[in-house]
């Protein structure tokens, strides 16, 4: 029988000890004695919402491919068995072979948001790791960020050894290599992160420092010893067919966020909406084949024995060959019971076709993401959306027998002012009015239901909106109160409902996101006050985040109310993604004159990304003959 | 065809509750391959029905489930694919055809269990707890308090005791079990220490189903047979 790390009783006395014993269809078990190195793969949240992370199962299954290293999976330990754990000394342990963490060579965590940032604490505090990079020896794993939020990695960098900036299926291998080397050869630990960050795409703090001027923003950043890059360069896989993927991920016991195959079809997105991070982290956009996919998919069913399937990519529609794929899907699997998600797809006459052949249109609601409510703001953000195609798909829509459409809005963009929030009430009264203009009475289902949500929106490293101000939060629930008055003036306000986000928790993520290094003291100091999930909305404590910024001594406005100048460092500037902080700031202009910039399949826009030589970069080039970046 | 599998749970899946190996059973069937029957409409799920929910801590040897389906599959066959397909901590011991009405489906006809009983390492009381319990079970009526929602109420769990003994330190029982009548082994350990002026501290014991029985008895009289018994081993074609 398999040991476990805590005891039968402590285990029956907390909610759901299956989050903490392993052992799941698919987890990889090895000999701990035969292995050169153990890494432990952490998502600092829960375990039903790390187990729904694909990024995890994909590195988890390249990690466990090589035969010398042995990775497990760790994740945020739930309040109950935190408080536990801290009151006995129980040091936090990995899921697979139930040992402690700081016996591992590495310690891995993803950074998927940035309200996790205490959990990265509480995941070191509870192994026994100290909170400081400095204060590590050879008794401490390596402890590695990577995900979206190591592309800004300034205000956790004290807690980190290292960051891998961009996709992990590219020189971890090297990373592996070398710490073996360096074991072998007994060198200091700082050594090994000095040669550690000469691997492209590896970023080590502590070899760097940061001066300010006395306005409080960046007078340079530099490196501190020679031979390490000024520049550290984001890593793509540029070949996503034969990228490594895993065929068979670990199946949870419990119900999990994400609890389904997951099909990643595509990365990057051709778009260029100017709030979104993720569209320009992940340029260029790159397809995977459709007969790779169909492979994975069949492959991947069948080892989970999962009775759902889903395609994952930022915009599914755009995926070339999204027929081939969804038909596939359907002829393949729909008769052995087998539920498909499409989510992130284009409401249009195909996509109303397939949707009405997977789900029951009664029950299901149909997903527009406008952005915002007036056609100058949809510009202004380049959301290539127009009102007459949300209009015309609702409609179609509404005949295809659905009667309940999902909105989703972002609130505080720049630029936006009063009218454009009123817009989206109009928007969605024109919606609901088409439902009754449409649907004859003896055919519908009672009235149609449409959900407005809107979310308040957070400037973003790496987007054209990097340089804008954010709000306070009582501003944010001014222009959330603007909406709902303006939606219970509309004449079909009885089929509208309005939800709307917590508005201090969008200032604290605005700071992270574009924090410098000063904001380690303040998460260290409200962690040391209780802060912990501060994603859960049940952990969430304004009060306790202002006093931190307060004993930390570090101004909370400085980091949100200020709209950036051109010539601004940035904290992140010396990552490079391909995209340049040129064609961002073009963009940030363009923006001010509501210009809208064609995708990439459209025309290229010169953004930079091209240098990375693969997916739509390069399907530009056979069609245009080899424009320059 | 309908088929009832009976199965083993223990080791860490003894923290995995019923409607996770329920869940667990879901996706065991396809990976393992088995031509499990669905409901019709527009949401359908696996025909397949647990014969009694084991709590979260308890291991078994005597867990069954019906299943119906589309393909017959050998018992040696289908045994030695879910167990492929399966988790170290759920293993599947067999695999009968039952009879097709509705009176033979296992959640209908269980009516009782037995269970081992232990104390967890370092939770026995330190004084000889074992030497009553044959005088115990020897009572016309074992009165206990019931708390419920209504609030206390002295209920006789006697009549559905049916066997209680120890040997070296374990307690076995045979109790009433289903929907007419269900008495859990922690209830009558708990009534009987109370009679010896003990009482177990929080997750002492240590609970192991042993065998689920149908009552084929006529006329009043118990006959009791494993539920497993009920129906035929499948032999290769």
């Amino acid at each position: 029988m398999r040991k476990l790390a805590l005891s039968d009783e402590l285990l029956l006395s907390i909610e759901k000890p299956a989050r903490y014993i392993g052992g799941e269809v698919n987890a990889v078990y090895k000999d701990a004695q035969k292995v050169a190195v153990r890494f432990a793969m952490c998502f600092p949240d829960v375990y039903e919402i790390g187990m729904s992370h694909l990024g995890i199962q994909i590195l988890y299954d390249m990690f466990n491919q090589r035969e010398d290293v042995w990775c497990e999976r760790v994740y945020s330990p739930w309040v109950d068995l935190d408080r536990v754990m801290r009151e006995r000394h129980i040091p936090l342990f990995a899921l697979e072979s139930q040992d402690p963490i700081r016996d591992f060579d590495f310690l891995g965590i993803t950074l998927q948001y940035e309200m996790c940032y205490t959990n990265i604490l509480q995941i070191l505090d509870l192994s026994g790791i100290p909170l400081e990079a400095s204060e590590r020896d050879w008794g401490c794993p390596i402890v590695i960020g990577g995900g979206p939020c190591a592309y800004n990695p300034e205000p956790i960098a004290e807690f980190f050894d290292l960051f891998y900036i961009g996709e992990g299926e590219t020189v971890y291998d090297d990373l592996l290599e070398l710490y073996k080397t360096c074991r072998k050869e007994a060198v200091s630990r700082r050594e090994f992160l000095r040669r550690a960050a000469q691997i492209p795409g590896i970023y080590a703090p502590l070899f760097y420092e940061t001066t300010y001027r006395e306005d409080g923003t960046i007078a340079s950043f530099t490196p501190t010893e020679d031979g390490i890059p000024s520049v550290i360069e984001k890593q793509v896989q540029s070949d996503m067919t034969n990228a490594p993927y895993p065929e068979a991920p670990v199946v949870p016991y419990i119900k999990v966020t994400q609890d389904r195959v997951v099909l990643e079809i595509q990365r990057g997105c051709i778009r260029g909406c100017r709030f979104c991070q993720a569209g320009m982290l992940y340029r260029p956009t790159r397809e995977r084949s459709l007969e790779v996919l169909k492979q994975h998919a069949s492959r991947m069913l069948e080892n989970t024995g999962h009775e759902e399937i889903s395609l994952s990519s930022l915009s599914s529609s755009d995926y070339s060959d999204l027929a081939g794929i969804v038909t596939y899907l359907i002829d393949e699997f729909q008769g052995r019971n087998i539920n498909i998600c499409l989510p992130s797809l284009r409401i249009d006459a195909f996509s109303l076709d397939v949707m009405s052949k997977v789900q029951d249109v009664k029950k299901s609601s149909l997903t527009f993401a406008p952005e915002a409510g007036s056609q100058r703001m949809r510009d202004v953000i380049n959301k290539g959306l127009t009102e007459e195609v949300i209009l015309e798909g609702a409609a179609e829509a509404f005949h295809g027998g659905w009667n309940k459409v999902k909105l989703y809005f972002m609130l505080g963009l720049p630029l936006e002012e009063e009218a454009d929030r009123k817009d989206i009430a109009h928007l969605a009264e024109k919606i609901a009015a088409t439902y009754y203009e449409e649907v004859p009475k003896d055919q519908r289902q009672g009235r149609c239901q449409i959900t407005v949500s809107t979310s308040f929106f957070v400037p973003k490293p790496f987007t054209p909106f990097q340089w804008a101000r954010m709000y306070t939060p009582g501003d944010y629930l001014g222009f959330a109160k603007t909406v709902n008055h303006e939606i219970k003036a509309m004449k079909n306000q009885k089929s509208i409902r309005y939800n709307w986000h917590q508005a201090d928790e969008t200032v604290l993520e605005g700071v992270f996101a574009r924090g410098d290094r000063r904001i380690g003291a303040v998460i260290k100091e409200a962690y040391r006050q209780g802060a912990l999930f501060d994603a859960w909305t049940e952990q969430w404590n304004y009060e306790r985040w202002l006093q931190a910024f307060q004993t930390a001594g570090v101004d909370l406005d400085f980091y949100t109310l200020r709209e950036r100048a051109e010539d601004e460092i940035f904290p992140w500037d010396f990552i490079h993604i391909g995209v340049t902080k040129n064609f961002l700031w073009r963009e940030w202009q363009k923006a001010h004159r509501a210009e809208v910039t064609p995708n990439c399949r459209q025309q290229c826009s010169g953004c930079g990304a091209a240098r990375y030589k693969s997916g739509v970069c390069m399907e530009q080039r056979a069609a245009q003959g080899g424009e320059a970046e | 065809m309908k088929v009832r599998v009976k199965f083993s749970k223990y080791g860490i899946m003894k923290f995995i509750g019923h409607l996770d190996v329920m869940r667990y059973f879901q996706k065991a069937m396809r990976r393992a391959g088995i031509d499990i029957a669905f409901t019709e409409g527009m949401s359908p799920h696996m025909i397949m029905s647990f014969a009694q929910p084991l709590g979260v801590g308890l291991t078994s040897d005597g867990e069954y489930m019906d299943i119906e389906v589309r393909t017959p599959m050998s018992s040696e066959e289908a045994i030695r694919r879910l167990n492929q397909a399966g988790a170290e901590g759920i293993t599947v011991t067999e695999w009968k055809q039952i009879p097709e009405d509705k009176g033979s489906k296992a959640m209908t006809l269980v009516a009782a269990a037995d269970y081992e009983l232990r104390f967890r390492k370092g939770f026995a009381p330190k004084l000889d707890w074992q030497s009553n319990i044959s005088h115990f079970f020897a009572q016309q009526s074992i009165p206990v308090i019931k708390k419920t929602k209504k609030g206390e109420r002295e209920v006789d769990i006697r009549p559905f005791l049916y066997e209680m003994y120890v040997n070296a330190g374990t307690v076995y029982f045979k109790l009433a079990a289903g929907s007419e009548a269900n008495l859990k082994p922690e209830l009558v350990m708990d009534a009987y220490l109370a009679t010896q002026g003990l009482e177990a501290q929080p997750f002492a014991y240590e609970i192991h189903r042993r065998e689920l029985y149908a009552d084929i008895g006529k006329d009043g009289k118990r006959k009791l047979v494993a539920l497993g018994a009920l129906g035929e081993d499948v032999p290769c074609a």
